[in-house]
């Protein structure tokens, strides 16, 4: 049996994207942005702060790092507390230790748990997003819309109460999300979003109900992509980081200022032989004259305000 | 379904007759930047799914996406610093999508050939008919953006048919005889071009695109550093360049945007451009040229020689 002709239909094949979310354009033909100070590239560090529940019900798909052994997986579970325990106040004397302004990602149900941990971040002269309820409640094609909406204003509302500061950003579990979430993500007062990693500037993106920008949050540089997935050394995990580091202040020479942003997850660079690779990448960035280094939302407000006046 | 392939023979490396490429080269380089378009929300396949997560999928979607709308610029200014015209793997639609990439290529005169309409439209299911009206719509997309006759073919996410190379060949011939239809880049079964039977009987072969050293597989299947990556480029370079003493290799770099050119891997990628053409024997090619250069010079004899080793036990 052959498939049905519909399959070699192409109603979206025309000028321009394959969905109506943002315009079609390439990095290098945008207007040149400079950051504060005239430096070349900003760097946002992101830190992820995850809760990865023992009864995952991986609907409808298991995410990455979640539980992967039969119920229940103290294996897997103790591992990623490990990161919120331990790991994380690693990290965090390696940001006061190199003067780093950072952000941290945080699940919503993980901020409501642990008042202590919540209380540490908010110490730092950072900025808090919203990284959804926990690991297991996922943002998905199909998903029940009413289902959606009610976790995406459970998480933003109930965060925004723990931090008693509003929340600007959002990243989905996993970085998936329904044909809904940027809908849903701007009702709620979101103004950006990580999940889309298509670029390395931010931009602007169309939702229902007004606009928000997309501020990708690279997946190919992370801890977890390279060391925990690949399986390169912690050694190359650093090398990679300079390298686009210097290859965009390159860049940024001739095209404008650039943006990196890590992501970095403390149940896994946050272990004993781990955290000097975060130190070395660390040292490096607040040893460059050129970096800018800033939370998300003030990266995204030097980009605003300049784009803006472009108009 | 068939126990083997049964469009080549055994052709045994040793003592092949001796191929020399224009000036004296060593070794054929052609570098193949895979230019894609993977859908947001492609209908399903029922032999294989587009996506690990229901649409829209966007952990595999957006990364692929920044190959198109930061990537490519990339790669173009690298191969443009080292004198090298990309054999484009392309998805046609991207010609209707980004006219605008499709005319940088053309400004640097690049050779474009088929990968298929899209990357997440696979030939599994169709029937013959089905997948012979893909294949012309794609050689024909390509003629009616840039000229350019499309000389070769690379099934959409390696999905093939027992019948794709004979189909290429034929709706080649169908709508420019021998310009087009010329050459396969789905086997990977050796590093020097080889003749291939088609069922029309066209004079056609298969060109080296060795996924060995395709980033993909590099970097996403076979989880390779950046660094490392480089270096096995300059070994399999290096071993091909010293064979080429013999008789002349190919070597072929197929690249990914959405892999290559991110920040933090395309510097060892500059590094192995920059060795590799700074070598004196190597003849920097498209894919079409070293296609058109075998079947002038070389494929006869091969097809002798092939004869004759078939029959060397008797």
């Amino acid at each position: 049996m052959s498939l049905d002709n519909d399959y070699l239909e192409y109603p979206w094949r025309a000028y321009g994207n394959d969905h109506e979310r943002y315009d079609w354009s390439m990095l290098a033909d945008r207007p040149a942005v400079t950051w504060p100070g005239d430096k070349p590239l900003a760097v946002w560090i992101n830190t992820s702060l995850e809760f990865y529940p023992l009864n995952q019900q991986g609907k409808p798909f298991k995410v990455p790092n979640g539980m992967k052994m039969p119920y229940p997986d103290l294996r897997h579970f103790t591992l990623r507390d490990y990161g919120n325990r331990v790991g994380i106040y690693r990290c965090l004397k390696a940001f006061e230790r190199f003067g780093i302004r950072p952000t941290f990602a945080i699940n919503t149900q993980l901020a409501q748990d642990t008042p202590y941990l919540l209380e540490q971040l908010l110490a730092f002269d950072g900025e808090i997003l919203c990284h959804g309820w926990n690991m297991d409640h996922l943002h998905y094609g199909g998903q029940d819309k009413d289902e959606e909406a009610e976790l995406v204003k459970r998480s933003v509302d109930t965060l925004q109460e723990l931090t008693g500061r509003s929340v600007r950003g959002w990243l989905s579990p996993a970085k998936n999300q329904s044909w809904n979430t940027p809908d849903l993500l701007a009702a709620n007062g979101i103004e950006y979003c990580c999940d889309w990693v298509n670029d390395d500037m931010p931009y602007a993106f169309r939702t229902e109900n007004g606009p928000l920008t997309m501020m990708p949050l690279s997946t190919e540089l992370e801890d977890q992509f390279v060391i925990g997935q690949n399986l390169h050394s912690e050694d190359s995990w650093v090398e990679q980081v300079k390298d686009a580091c210097d290859f965009l202040l390159e860049e940024a020479a001739t095209q404008g200022g650039r943006m990196l942003a890590l992501n970095i997850h403390p149940w896994l660079i946050g272990q004993p032989h781990r955290i000097s690779s975060l130190e070395a990448v660390l040292e490096y960035i607040a040893g460059r004259d050129d970096i800018w280094q800033a939370p998300a939302g003030e990266i995204l407000d030097a980009f605003t305000a300049q784009t803006a006046k472009e108009d | 379904m068939k126990e083997s392939l049964g469009v080549y023979d055994y052709w045994p490396y040793k003592d092949r007759p001796k191929i020399r490429w224009p000036n004296g080269a060593k070794v054929a380089f052609w570098v193949a930047p895979n230019i894609e378009f993977y859908e947001l929300d492609p209908p399903d396949n029922p032999y294989r799914k587009a996506w690990p997560q229901p649409s829209p999928a966007l952990p595999g979607y957006t990364i692929r996406d920044y190959g198109n709308r930061v990537g490519h610029r990339r790669q173009m200014a690298l191969l443009d610093k080292y004198g090298i015209r990309g054999s484009v793997s392309l998805s046609v639609a991207l010609c209707e999508h980004y006219p605008e990439i499709i005319e940088m290529c053309q400004e640097r005169d690049w050779e474009l050939f088929s990968h298929g309409i899209y990357n997440t439209r696979y030939t599994y299911g169709l029937s013959e008919q089905q997948e012979r009206d893909m294949i012309r719509d794609s050689i024909e997309t390509i003629y009616r953006h840039t000229g350019q006759k499309c000389a070769g073919y690379l099934a959409p996410a390696l999905s093939h048919s027992e019948r794709t190379l004979d189909l290429f060949a034929e709706v080649g011939t169908e709508l420019f005889g021998d310009e087009a239809g010329i050459y396969t880049c789905d086997l990977f079964h050796d590093d020097q071009p080889t003749p291939v039977s088609v069922r029309s009987g066209k004079r056609f072969i298969s060109i080296p695109y060795s996924l060995e050293m395709n980033d993909t597989i590099v970097y996403a299947v076979n989880k390779v550093e950046p660094r490392h990556y480089g270096e096995i480029l300059k070994r399999h370079f290096d071993r091909l360049y010293q064979e080429g003493e013999e008789s002349g290799t190919v070597m072929c770099i197929p690249t990914h945007n959405y892999q290559v050119s991110c920040p933090h891997r395309i510097k060892a990628f500059e590094e192995v451009l920059e060795y590799i053409t700074g070598h004196s024997d190597v003849w920097v090619a498209t894919g079409r040229e070293i296609a058109d250069y075998y079947l002038e010079h070389y494929y006869d004899a091969a097809l002798d020689d092939i004869e004759r080793k078939k029959g060397s036990v008797k």
